[in-house]
C-alpha cells in the first residue's frame, strides 16, 4: 500500500479556495505544539500573534504602513510574473525609486518650495524606477540576457550608490558626518492620516493601485494580453501579441511601483534618505505576490497577513517573551502549508494498494 | 477569507477563559532595542549581559524586556513605539541607527524616558551614551606596533563612520610611537555582524601580508580565521578568547552594566535626568581583556599605556595630529582634539594609506 500524489484531471476550484484555510490551520497545530514545547500557554500565543493586533487602533495603523510597500511592490511584481518575466529586482528598483525621489527633497531643502515638492519627488521615484527595471528587461529583450540575474545584480548597484551618496554628496551637513541626509521638509513629506500615528497617504495609494491593477487584469484587453503571454507564449504569438513589447511594459510598470514605494517609504515613516531604508521589502514582496497567487486582492490580503505576523511577532516578543527566532520559524511554516497546500489544486493523493507502482508528478 | 476565519478562530478562542499575566503595576519596565540576535557574542551580547545584570541587581523591582534583530530602517520607529506602550518606562535603543527613530517617540511620549547608544543627538527625555573605545584602540596599536613582524596590520571596518575611523586613527598613533613605518590595510564590510564576509575579508586581509587582525565588527569570525592560520588577532566587543586561546592579544570589552545600573537606579528614585555620557577606561565602560598571547615587556608597556590613559596622563589624540595630507590638524582642545572634532572625525592620520570611502 502506498500513498502517491496524483495529477488531477483539472484543477480543483473547492481546493483553490479552501486550500489556505487548511495551510493556516495545520500552522496553527503545529505552532501550538511549538509554544507547547517551550512552555508557553499556545492559546494566549496565538491570541498575541493573531488577534491583538486586530484589536486596537495602533497595530491596525501600523499593519497598513508594514503591508502598504510589500502590496504596491507585489502587484507590480505579479504582472511581471503573469506575463512569464522574472523581475526580482525589485529590492533595488525601491532603492532607486527612493534615492530619485530623495534627490529633490535634498535640493529643495530650506528653500520656499511649495506644495509642489513631493508630487514631484513621488513622480521621480517612479519615473526612476521603471528607468531602473527597464536596463535588465531591454537587456533581456536585445541580448537575451537572463533578467533573473541582471535585475538581481543591479539590487546591489542601487544599494552601493545610495551608500555612496548618503555618505558623500547628501551627506547632513550637521549631522558629525554619520551616513544620512538632513529631515526632509514638511512639503517633502508625505501627509500622515491620522493626528499622533504613523498611517499615512501611502497607504491610500496602495489601495487605488490594486484596484486598478484588478480593472487591468479583470477587464481590459491588456491583461488579457498580459495573462496570455505568459500562459501560452505560442497562442500568443498567433494571435499577434508581442511578447517582447510587453516584457518591456511589465518591467516598467513594475520597476515604477517598486520605486513609488520607494520614495513614498523615505518622504513617509523614515523622513530622511539614509542606508538601510528597506528591510528587504523587495525580496518579501515575492512572497507576498505568489501568496497571493498573483491576483491583486489576493496579494492584498496576503500583504496584510504577512504585515500581521510582524507586529505580532514583535508584540509576542514583548508580551510573551517568545524570541523573534520563533517568529521567522512560524512564518516559514506558514509559506511551506500554503505551497503545500496549493500543491493539492493541482495533484491529489490517493492510496494505491497494486504492487506496481504508478508513476506520478512532484508538487 | 482568511481574516474572516481568523475572526472565527478568535471568537472560539476568546470564548475559552484567557488569563493575561498581570503583572505588578509598581515594578518598574525596562526595555531594550537591540541590532543583532543576543547571541552575536559582540556588541548585542554586551548589553545583554548588562541586561542580566540589572536584572541580578534588582530583582523584583524591575521587569524588563528586549526586541533582538531590530533593522535599523523604518521598522525601528514601531519597535520602539511598542515598547512604549506595552509600559516600559526606560528604554535603551542600543544601535546608532536608532537615533532619529528614538527621538521621533521621544517627543511622542515625553513621561517616558529613553537611552540611545552611540548617537549625538538628545532631548529633555533622551540621554545618550556611549564608550571611548579609541582609547582601547590606542593601546591595541601600541600592541599591534610590537608584536607585528611584518609591520601590516590588517583592519575590518564595518561602516566608514567616525566611530571607526576614529578607531583606525587611534591605532595607527598607538603603533607609530613603537614602529613609525606601520603599516594598514583597511577592508569595508559594510555590515556589523555578517560572519561570513568578516571571515573572508580576514582571510583577504591575511593574504595581503598582514600579521595581525584588528576588526571593528562584532563577530569572533576574523578571530577563528587568525587562529586557523596561526597568526594574532584583536577581540572585539566582549571577551574573544575561547575563539582564539593562542590568537588573541587583547579585547575591548564594552561594560555597560555600571552605567544602566546608575540609570535604572536614577530613574527608581525619581532622579532621571538627561545626560550626555562618554565614558572611558576610567569610568570602566570601557575594560581590556587580559593581555595575552606577548612577551612580558610588551604586556608591561601596555599596561602602562593603559594606566597613563586611565590617570589622564595620556590623550590618544593629544596635539599634533598630523593628517594623511602631511597638514597639522586645528587643534580645538587646547593640548588635544575636543570631544566634538573625536566625534565628527572624517580624516585619516598621516601613515594610513587608504581612502576614506565616500570622501
Amino acid at each position: 500500500m502506498q500513498l502517491v500524489l496524483e495529477k488531477r484531471a483539472e484543477r480543483s476550484n473547492t481546493i483553490a479556495l479552501v486550500s489556505p484555510l487548511i495551510a493556516i490551520g495545520l500552522t496553527i497545530v503545529t505552532m501550538s505544539i511549538l509554544f507547547v514545547i517551550l512552555g508557553k500557554n499556545p492559546i494566549s500565543a496565538l491570541i498575541v500573534y493573531f488577534i491583538d493586533p486586530l484589536t486596537d487602533a495602533y497595530s491596525l495603523q501600523e499593519i497598513a504602513v508594514k503591508a502598504s510597500p510589500l502590496v504596491m511592490i507585489a502587484i507590480g511584481l505579479s504582472l511581471c510574473y503573469l506575463a512569464n518575466a522574472w523581475n526580482i529586482g525589485a529590492e533595488g528598483q525601491f532603492l532607486i525609486g527612493a534615492v530619485a525621489g530623495s534627490w529633490l527633497a535634498v535640493k529643495t531643502q530650506g528653500t520656499d518650495a511649495g506644495f509642489w515638492v513631493l508630487p514631484a519627488m513621488l513622480l521621480l521615484g517612479a519615473v526612476a524606477g521603471a528607468l531602473y527595471a527597464l536596463i535588465p528587461a531591454i537587456c533581456k529583450v536585445r541580448f537575451g540576457a537572463s533578467e533573473i540575474l541582471t535585475s538581481l545584480m543591479l539590487v546591489y548597484v542601487a544599494d552601493l550608490l545610495l551608500d555612496y551618496l548618503v555618505r558623500g554628496p547628501w551627506r547632513d551637513p550637521a549631522g558629525f558626518n554619520f551616513p544620512t541626509t538632513a529631515e526632509f521638509d514638511p512639503v517633502a513629506t508625505v501627509p500622515i492620516l491620522v493626528e499622533g500615528g504613523r498611517l499615512h497617504l501611502g497607504a491610500i495609494i496602495t489601495l487605488l493601485i490594486v484596484a486598478a491593477a484588478a480593472v487591468l487584469l479583470g477587464r481590459t484587453i491588456k491583461g488579457f494580453e498580459i495573462r496570455v503571454v505568459g500562459a501560452a507564449p505560442r497562442a500568443a504569438r498567433f494571435g499577434g501579441f508581442n511578447a517582447n513589447q510587453l516584457i518591456l511594459l511589465t518591467f516598467a510598470v513594475s520597476g515604477a511601483l517598486a520605486g513609488l514605494a520607494g520614495i513614498i517609504e523615505v518622504a513617509g515613516p523614515v523622513g530622511h534618505l539614509q542606508p538601510g531604508i528597506s528591510p528587504g521589502y523587495g525580496f518579501t514582496a515575492i512572497i507576498v505576490a505568489f501568496l497571493g497567487r498573483l491576483n491583486p486582492i489576493g496579494i492584498l490580503i496576503a500583504g496584510l497577513f504577512l504585515a500581521l505576523t510582524f507586529i505580532g511577532g514583535e508584540q509576542a516578543q514583548i508580551a510573551m517573551k517568545i524570541p523573534l527566532d520563533v517568529t521567522k520559524v512560524f512564518q516559514g511554516i506558514l509559506l511551506f502549508y500554503v505551497l503545500a497546500c496549493d500543491s493539492l489544486i493541482l495533484y491529489r493523493f490517493r492510496l494505491v494498494f497494486a504492487s506496481r507502482q504508478v508513476s506520478s508528478g512532484t508538487g | 477569507m482568511r481574516k474572516r476565519f481568523l475572526a472565527a478562530v478568535a471568537a472560539l478562542l476568546l470564548g475559552g477563559s484567557f488569563a493575561s499575566g498581570a503583572s505588578a503595576a509598581d515594578k518598574l519596565k525596562v526595555g531594550f532595542i537591540y541590532l543583532g540576535p543576543v547571541g552575536d557574542l559582540g556588541w548585542t551580547y554586551q548589553h545583554e549581559l548588562a541586561r542580566q545584570a540589572l536584572v541580578k541587581e534588582f530583582g523584583d523591582k524591575i521587569e524588563t524586556t528586549y526586541l533582538e534583530n531590530v533593522s535599523e530602517g523604518p521598522d525601528a520607529e514601531r519597535s520602539i513605539e511598542q515598547l512604549v506602550r506595552a509600559g516600559n518606562k526606560l528604554i535603551f535603543t542600543t544601535s546608532f541607527g536608532y537615533m532619529d527613530p528614538t527621538l521621533k517617540v521621544a517627543k511622542k511620549y515625553p513621561n517616558v524616558h529613553f537611552e540611545h547608544a552611540t548617537g549625538f543627538k538628545h532631548d529633555k527625555n533622551m540621554s545618550i551614551y556611549n564608550g571611548r573605545f579609541y582609547e582601547g584602540r590606542y593601546i591595541q596599536g601600541v600592541i599591534a606596533g610590537k608584536m607585528s613582524k611584518a609591520g601590516v596590520l590588517g583592519y575590518i571596518g564595518s561602516f566608514p563612520i567616525p566611530e571607526v575611523i576614529m578607531g583606525i586613527n587611534a591605532t595607527m598613533l598607538g603603533a607609530q610611537t613603537v614602529n613609525p613605518n606601520i603599516k594598514v590595510k583597511i577592508i569595508w564590510v559594510n555590515t556589523w555582524f555578517d560572519p561570513g564576509k568578516e571571515a573572508d575579508a580576514a582571510k583577504a586581509l591575511l593574504d595581503q601580508g598582514a600579521d595581525i587582525i584588528m576588526q571593528h565588527t562584532d563577530s569572533p569570525a576574523a578571530m577563528q580565521v587568525a587562529s586557523e592560520r596561526g597568526k594574532l588577532a584583536f577581540g572585539q566587543d566582549s571577551e574573544m578568547i575561547k575563539f582564539g586561546p593562542k590568537t588573541q592579544l587583547t579585547s575591548i570589552m564594552d561594560n555597560w552594566a555600571p552605567y544602566y545600573i546608575a540609570r535604572v537606579k536614577a530613574e527608581l528614585d525619581g532622579k532621571w535626568k538627561e545626560e550626555d555620557t562618554w565614558g572611558g577606561l576610567k569610568s570602566k565602560m570601557v575594560v581590556m581583556a587580559p593581555y595575552t598571547n606577548m612577551p612580558d615587556d610588551v604586556k608591561k608597556l601596555a599596561m602602562d599605556t593603559e594606566g597613563a590613559i586611565i590617570d589622564g596622563k595620556l590623550f590618544p589624540f593629544k596635539c599634533p595630529v598630523i593628517g594623511q595630507d602631511g597638514k597639522e590638524v586645528e587643534c580645538k582642545g587646547g593640548t588635544r582634539l575636543d570631544d566634538g572634532q573625536v566625534l565628527g572625525m572624517n580624516f585619516y592620520v598621516k601613515g594610513v594609506d587608504d581612502k576614506i570611502p565616500g570622501k
